[in-house]
């Protein structure tokens, strides 16, 4: 599943996977950004113009922002297998 | 810094008298292009000065990311003005910004610990409010160029994105 984010802001914001997924943003803009769950769970860094991937472990919802821009936010529901 | 919207106001006022036509009287893409840049640049002094200061890890996370965002701003404010051809022209408004910004860092540097950090925190929101407002209120607005509009554009969802982080951060440190 892929995430993209261009001028600040994640899309889509909402996204549904299932455990065993791997879910990939892709940073378009020209500054790093986080995908930070708010949970504490997971804090990945997503530099300017590159990529970086979450293996999905864990069933439930996770609501997570940027640290550096918080208002941008998303939202993943994981499903189990 | 609050002074800011005052001074382009008073900038506006003052084109608009000399040229005695007050939609010619709007600020250039020239001094619109020094204002922005310039901003960046006092809040990475702001930044640098903070991690020289500053021990707290996440005043220095945030003061990390500032360099880095400002820089990168910046670095593509600097390649769209040459691509139009503009070369950013001092103005009054800049002026003022880097003045008032040379004032906060000296009251900022008589500071230390957990003074200093909050005290550098709260000016960043400060600052990053009157930036924004300039931005929305001010600079977006008398942009002619569209490329230059949209990359202030842009520019303004980043800053949104620092005030709140300053805003978060200021919170935590009370």
């Amino acid at each position: 599943m892929r995430v993209t984010i261009n001028d600040l802001a994640f899309s889509p914001a909402e996204i549904t996977v299932k455990i065993g997924d791997t879910i990939e943003w892709v940073n378009g803009d020209f500054v790093d950004h986080t995908a930070t769950d708010k949970g504490g769970a997971w804090d990945l860094a997503i530099a300017a113009g590159k990529t970086a991937r979450l293996p999905i472990t864990t069933a439930g919802t996770f609501a997570y922002y940027c640290k550096f821009h918080p208002g941008m936010t998303g939202r993943i529901h994981v499903e189990a297998k | 810094m609050r002074s800011l919207i005052g001074n382009i106001a008073t900038l506006l006022l003052t084109l608009t008298v000399s040229s005695g036509v007050a939609v010619a009287g709007k600020l250039s893409d020239a001094q619109i292009a020094h204002i922005a840049s310039t901003a960046g640049e006092l809040d990475i002094n702001a930044a640098q000065q903070a991690l020289d200061k500053s021990t707290n890890k996440e005043v220095r996370a945030f003061a990390e990311n500032m360099v880095k965002d400002h820089t990168a701003v910046n670095d593509q404010a600097l390649a769209l003005v040459k691509k139009l051809n503009v070369t950013p022209e001092d103005n009054a408004t800049s002026r003022s910004l880097t003045k008032d910004a040379a004032e906060k860092l000296a009251k900022l540097g008589r500071l230390s610990g957990a003074a200093f950090d909050k005290a550098y925190v709260e000016n960043e929101v400060a600052y990053h409010k009157t930036v924004n407002s300039a931005l929305s209120t001010t600079l977006i607005p008398n942009a002619s160029n569209a490329e230059l509009k949209s990359f202030l554009q842009t520019g303004l969802k980043i800053f949104r994105g620092h005030e709140q982080h300053a805003e978060h951060l200021a919170s935590e440190l009370h």
